[in-house]
């Protein structure tokens, strides 16, 4: 066999790696992206509009935040800031996960950034400890949800008015199963007990005194603080040697 | 093209510029210092965790149920096996409590 056909296999064999790794993000995502087909065009959207949305935004909360503006006919401006609010902790998952996508051409990187989720930065931060994260790896599991999700839009926005009762079928809450599974998949990393802690009861507080979404941003800020204020070593990082006299102290 | 159309592109660019920024700020600075790479390390756990704690709080012994068993099986099993448990003791359980 030649390089070039063993090294296609290998990568045809990362691709479908990331796409098994992905599957119970379809499972417990889907049944979202149906709900937002059916709810967008029972708010007047068009089919063509929800599925446009799914395929642009990409993002399941911020979807359903601006959906339910509409209805409402608020402001654009406001539509657009709301979807941005909800969106705003991808801004730590972009500065976290650069570390793993950096040595990709730029192109790539731009791609991958458009379609980085919550479960798609999960994965790849899981995968960046095992070794380099390659972008076929990183395709797979990230266009296997894409794909899936703006297809069941379209689906969910034909066929809207057939979904059954979702609450006796416990759909409405299977993301956050999910993401207990993410949050779970992180144990091994230093302070993981204590930032969890933190952040829980801080976003629990937000939720309730600033209301949703800032919930997210204030509550991680508050479990990354956490660990930017305990000295280095507590999260496993080595100190670099020209620190300031200041950051020596215990 | 409808105001739903721009709305909507003007949304999609926003969210791009959640996705990409972060990224664009940490990349302009040369070497990272310990403390920036401590919180950047925090991420995962702090901002999934926030997905999670305040739907907990309003739920009820159904979800309750499914979250401590999800649990449970993601400290021995994959991602997967955890999912499929949490969902099915959900669905069982909200039969009783619904």
């Amino acid at each position: 066999m030649s390089i070039e056909a063993v090294t296609r296999r290998s990568q045809s064999g990362a691709f479908w790696r990331g796409a098994r790794l992905s599957l119970p993000v379809i499972i417990a995502s889907g049944p979202f992206s149906m709900l937002f087909g059916a709810i967008a065009v029972d708010n007047g959207f068009s089919v063509f509009d929800a599925f446009f949305m799914s395929a642009t935004v990409y993002g399941g909360a911020s979807q359903m935040v601006g959906i339910e503006l509409f209805g409402h006919q608020v402001a654009p401006w406001l539509i657009v800031l709301s979807i941005f609010a909800v969106n705003f902790r991808h801004v730590l998952y972009s500065a976290a996960v650069g570390r793993h996508l950096a040595h990709w051409p730029v192109l790539q990187q731009a791609a991958a950034y458009f379609l980085l989720t919550d479960p798609q930065y999960a994965l790849t931060e899981s995968e960046g400890q095992k070794g380099k994260v390659s972008f076929t790896w990183y395709m797979g599991a990230a266009l296997s949800v894409y794909v899936s999700w703006i297809i069941l839009t379209a689906l969910g926005a034909f066929f809207g008015k057939l979904i059954p009762d979702t609450k006796a079928l416990g759909i409405d809450f299977l993301l956050p199963i999910y993401f207990l599974g993410l949050v779970m998949d992180f144990r091994k990393r230093p302070l993981w007990l204590p930032i969890v802690a933190v952040s829980a009861v801080a976003s629990i507080l937000a939720y309730k005194f600033v209301g949703s979404p800032w919930h997210v941003s204030l509550g991680a800020l508050a479990g990354i603080a956490l660990a930017v204020i305990l000295p280095p070593h507590h999260s496993g990082v080595v100190p670099i040697e020209d620190e300031t006299e200041m950051e020596k102290l215990p | 093209m409808s105001t739903t159309f721009w709305i909507t592109i003007a949304a999609a660019i926003a969210t791009y510029l959640t996705r990409v920024g972060g990224h664009l700020v940490i990349s302009r600075f040369e070497r990272i210092h310990p403390r920036v790479e401590a919180g950047l390390n925090a991420v995962p756990a702090a901002v999934l965790t926030t997905l999670v704690a305040p739907a907990v709080l309003g739920a009820g012994p159904a979800e309750w149920a499914a979250l401590i068993v999800a649990a449970l099986v993601a400290l021995r099993g994959g991602l997967l096996s955890m999912f499929l448990a949490g969902a099915a003791v959900l669905i069982v359980a909200r039969q009783f409590t619904v």
